[in-house]
């Protein structure tokens, strides 16, 4: 309920795109060397404005699912990706799909935060300028626009052309994530972009995570914290050996899980 | 229990007492032993390695008293040209190899012969050379077959050195650059290349040093006669202009073998002292300014 009524003060705008999913995967699946199969019949929608969870034990292929959502496995020789994954309306899984375009509407975050060994100026003006922007001013633009959007204005703004590396880790990510707004991205994927930080810099992530989503951004990300799930998501997909055993609410997911190794894994029963 | 405990940790303790004393001993021979042949060179020939009337003047055939005014400005004008030639075409060839097609069987394959090639003794490389070059080609004993022949000497080297700085860069960069929506090209270009810099860079000035001190690969390539050089002379054809790439070139490494082998000078052992000690020198010098520049690049690169 509580959602719901949140979502109202979005807008109508941001609502009516959200009934429509930007992204979906048809029967997903993925063979690493032919033979070693780490995902398999993954049927999953991400809708607009929406914080999707991945969740489920280690090696089960929540790693492998997102790396396809922007393609990222293509650049493993030995990986090969089965199945439709639709974005914008067309199946991107196609040998002819502009990767360089679709990766700029469908960014992601690294696990390690893994800014450019440059300026914090340059770390998101840099991709911007490779694509051709190259107005000083509309860049000056573009870098406030996403350190704000990434809550980090404030905290680096004196000291843009400092170099990244001088930033604390839970400063980098949010670069990392501003380096990704830049794009003006339509989904933006994670990969426990927790994992190596403090509970406070973790915080302020998930906070900048609820703005994202509130610009109309489908956000996904991967996470071994059920805390961190629950608080922060709209839905949840459990993902296990390589399946996907239960999708749905996060609520539903967390209160009622329909399978029993949904309850188990997040009783802390499992294994 | 508790005492066993004991006497195990206190062995341990020993024994790594023991190994890194014995570590240390070695490290200690092999300093003292090289920086005794250092100083050894340069003391032996500091005479003559400071007078500027050796270093520019003329060499003499029969008379004491002769300078290595040539083989200097050889030497350096060789090692330019080497690198100029050698540094593109090492640069184009790791990126391939590290980021273009890492581990399949044709990379394989090729990093095998870059490792067999960088142990062949020089002297092969120097007789290949002068097959190919000198005598195929006809380019006769040249500078420019000299530069050729250092460049198959120094490619396996410089290759290894870029392939190992670029695979010292954390593939996070590389994803981060590709998943921004960049090409392979473009990441290479401007977040792998800039990163591994500073490591490229100590590489090529390493490299440099030992391409200066090199003597049996240009023996039969750049020759070994030195004619003195004209530095007005506009002239690209004349053996006398320094810059015409097809005179016969001979370098301070090999005017020291040549001297020893058959000289008749009557200074023999001063000249060759001399020569020695400013090899040594330049060499040095290569390695500080190596240091150097890596680290400020690194500095200037990572915005600090
Ligand atoms: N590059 C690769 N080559 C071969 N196999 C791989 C590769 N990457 C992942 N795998 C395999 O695919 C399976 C799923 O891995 P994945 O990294 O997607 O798991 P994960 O759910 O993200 O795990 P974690 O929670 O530990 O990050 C694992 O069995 C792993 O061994
Ligand atoms: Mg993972």
């Amino acid at each position: 309920m509580m959602q719901i009524t949140e979502r109202d003060t979005r807008g109508a705008a941001v609502e009516a795109e959200m009934r429509e999913p930007v992204l979906a995967t048809h029967d997903v699946g993925v063979r690493y060397d032919e033979t070693k199969v780490a995902l398999s019949g993954v049927n999953l929608e991400f809708a607009a404005g929406e914080v999707t969870s991945l969740i489920g034990p280690s090696g089960c292929g929540k790693s492998t699912f997102l790396r396809c959502l922007n393609l990222m496995n293509r650049e493993i020789p030995h990986c090969h990706i089965d199945g439709e994954i639709v974005y914008d309306g067309h199946n991107i899984n196609t040998p002819d799909e502009n990767l360089y375009e679709l990766r700029q509407s469908i960014g992601m975050v690294f696990q390690i935060p893994n800014p450019f060994r440059k300026s914090i100026r340059d770390n998101i003006t840099f991709a911007p300028r490779c694509h051709g922007i190259k107005d000083k001013k509309r860049l000056d633009e573009i870098v406030e626009t996403s350190l704000v959007k990434a809550a980090l204005w404030d905290e680096v703004k004196d000291k843009l052309d400092k170099s990244a590396y001088a930033l604390s880790g839970g400063q980098r990510q949010r670069l990392c994530i501003a380096r990704t707004l830049a794009m003006n991205p339509k989904v933006v994927l994670m990969d426990e972009p927790c994992s190596a930080l403090d509970p406070i810099a973790t915080f302020s992530i998930e906070d900048t995570i609820g703005q994202i989503a509130g610009e109309g951004i489908s956000v996904i990300i991967v996470t071994h914290n059920i805390e961190q799930a629950a608080r922060i998501s709209d839905k949840t997909a459990y993902f296990l050996l390589g399946e996907v055993v239960e999708w749905g609410d996060t609520d539903a997911v967390f209160s009622d899980p329909k399978d029993k190794r949904t309850q188990d894994y997040l009783t802390g029963r499992f294994g | 229990m508790a005492s066993d405990i004991k006497a195990q940790v206190s062995r341990a303790k020993r024994e790594d007492k023991i190994a890194t004393g014995i570590l240390m001993a070695i490290v200690a021979f092999i300093f003292i032993l090289l920086a005794a042949l250092i100083v050894y060179i340069i003391a032996s020939g500091a005479q003559k390695a400071f007078d500027p009337s050796f270093l520019t003047g003329k060499p003499e055939q029969f008379k004491e008293g002769g300078g290595i005014g040539p083989e200097l400005f050889n030497s350096f004008y060789l090692l330019v040209l080497t690198m100029i030639i050698s540094v593109p075409l090492s640069l184009g060839a790791a990126i391939y190899l590290v980021e273009y097609a890492p581990g399949n069987r044709v990379t394989h394959i090729i990093k095998t012969v870059i490792e067999v090639l960088s142990s062949l003794p020089s002297i092969v490389v120097g007789l290949f050379g002068f097959l190919l070059f000198v005598i195929y080609f006809g380019w006769g004993f040249s500078i420019i077959s000299g530069a050729f022949a250092l460049t198959i000497f120094n490619i396996p080297l410089l290759v290894r050195v870029i392939q190992q700085a670029l695979e010292s860069v954390p593939t996070t960069q590389r994803d981060a650059g590709l998943a921004l929506g960049l090409t392979r090209w473009e990441t290479t270009i401007h977040i792998l290349l800039p990163t591994a810099m500073p490591a490229i860079i100590t590489g090529i000035i390493l490299s440099a040093g030992r391409v200066f001190g090199e003597a049996a690969a240009l023996i039969y390539t750049a020759g070994q006669s030195a004619p003195m050089l004209d530095f007005t002379c506009l002239d690209f054809s004349s053996p006398t202009c320094p810059w015409n790439i097809f005179r016969p070139a001979e370098t301070l490494a090999v005017h020291i073998w040549k001297i020893n082998s058959e000289g008749v000078v009557p200074d023999l052992a001063a000249i060759s002292n001399g020569t020695a000690a400013v090899l040594m020198i330049c060499v040095l010098l290569f390695n500080l300014i190596a240091r150097f520049v890596g680290k400020r690049v690194g500095k200037k690169l990572v915005a600090e």
